[in-house]
């Protein structure tokens, strides 16, 4: 299955091909530590992220289903490379 | 604010286990029945409390109807999707949306996939169809919920094929079984913060409410055809 960023795809499959056998081989049989694919989803992210500003996908409106955590957990993770804040 | 909401409900039991559904989730596009999906993309991914939560983001577009063709403008509709899945409880529910458009029609679906006690995994596809559109919001939902009983079976039969494709020794022999449980179309208005899941058994009313919606829809389609042509071919 391709990206939504042409440029993307490679690394798409790659974080897709990790993340299949991590979730089958570990994540199901109970481990729950995710940092093995936790390197190259990062740079699967900053290209989706690029991308998806690029064709001026407003992911904006989604109401925030994850109560907690996940925008406040991504901004840690990517520490002092976090974009300023929207336009907003 | 107001809005109208119709919610519709399938059950679908795939004849494999839970592991082997959530581990073809993943994996179900591409399928032969989902050429309409562009792009799949997942945007972020964690585990919390020992649950797996993912958002997708996903692009899909459908073959131009015939007499939207002259306004339509082909650009993929977005679809978000959301997913919760506990190992230990062996349940996984997933949250899809459309971006944008959301006045016409607003399609929420909520599917969850649980482990039924013969080994199979029941799917229970709840939609909620919302329109804001003026004098025209029964018939939109009314269109919405015959696309989504539409698409159901395609969605399933190109996860049947996955899962087919994954795992070649099913539990019954790869096929399944569907059927739409209820169908409800309130036709009142509702507050928007109190939308309950309200559904009555009976499919039938909603042939005559198809019938008499499709002829109120017919001239407001005429004038918005190619939003709504967009909104109207995306399959799931």
């Amino acid at each position: 299955m391709s990206s939504v960023g042409e440029d993307c795809n490679e690394l798409k499959q790659q974080y897709d091909a990790c993340f299949n056998s991590w979730f089958s081989e570990r994540f199901l049989k109970g481990q729950t530590d995710d940092s093995a694919c936790a390197p190259i989803f990062r740079v699967y992210q900053e290209c989706v992220k690029r991308s998806i500003k690029e064709k001026k996908i407003d992911l904006q409106e989604i109401d925030p289903i994850f109560e907690t955590g996940l925008e406040e957990d991504n901004a840690k993770k990517s520490g002092a490379k976090q974009q300023p804040a929207g336009k907003s | 604010m107001v809005v109208t909401a119709s919610t519709c409900r399938t059950e679908t039991v795939f004849d494999y286990s839970w592991m082997n559904v959530v581990v073809a989730y993943w994996n179900r596009y591409p399928n032969p029945s989902s050429t309409h999906v562009l792009t799949e993309d997942t945007i972020q991914r964690e585990v919390r409390d020992g649950k797996l939560f993912s958002r997708r983001l996903l692009s899909k577009t459908n073959p131009v109807p015939k007499w939207g063709a002259r306004f339509y403008n082909n650009v993929p509709v977005k679809i978000v999707e959301d997913s919760v899945l506990d190992p230990v409880k062996k349940t996984f529910t997933t949250f899809t949306r459309n971006l944008g458009m959301t006045k016409i029609m607003k399609v929420d679906e909520i599917v969850v996939y649980s482990e039924q006690k013969d080994g199979s995994t029941l799917a229970v596809r709840r939609a909620y169809i919302s329109s804001q559109v003026f004098g025209f919001s029964r018939a939109i939902r009314a269109f919405g919920i015959e696309r989504f009983k539409a698409n159901g079976n395609k969605a399933s039969n190109g996860f049947n094929y996955v899962l087919r494709r994954m795992f070649p020794d099913s539990l019954v022999g790869g096929g399944h079984h569907q059927h739409v449980v209820t169908t409800t179309s309130p036709a009142g208005e509702i507050p928007a913060t109190t939308i309950t899941v309200s559904t009555t058994n009976g499919s039938h009313n909603n042939q005559g409410a198809l019938k008499s919606a499709a002829k109120v829809g017919y001239e407001f389609f005429k004038s918005h055809a190619s939003k709504i042509a967009q909104l109207f071919s995306v399959k799931n």
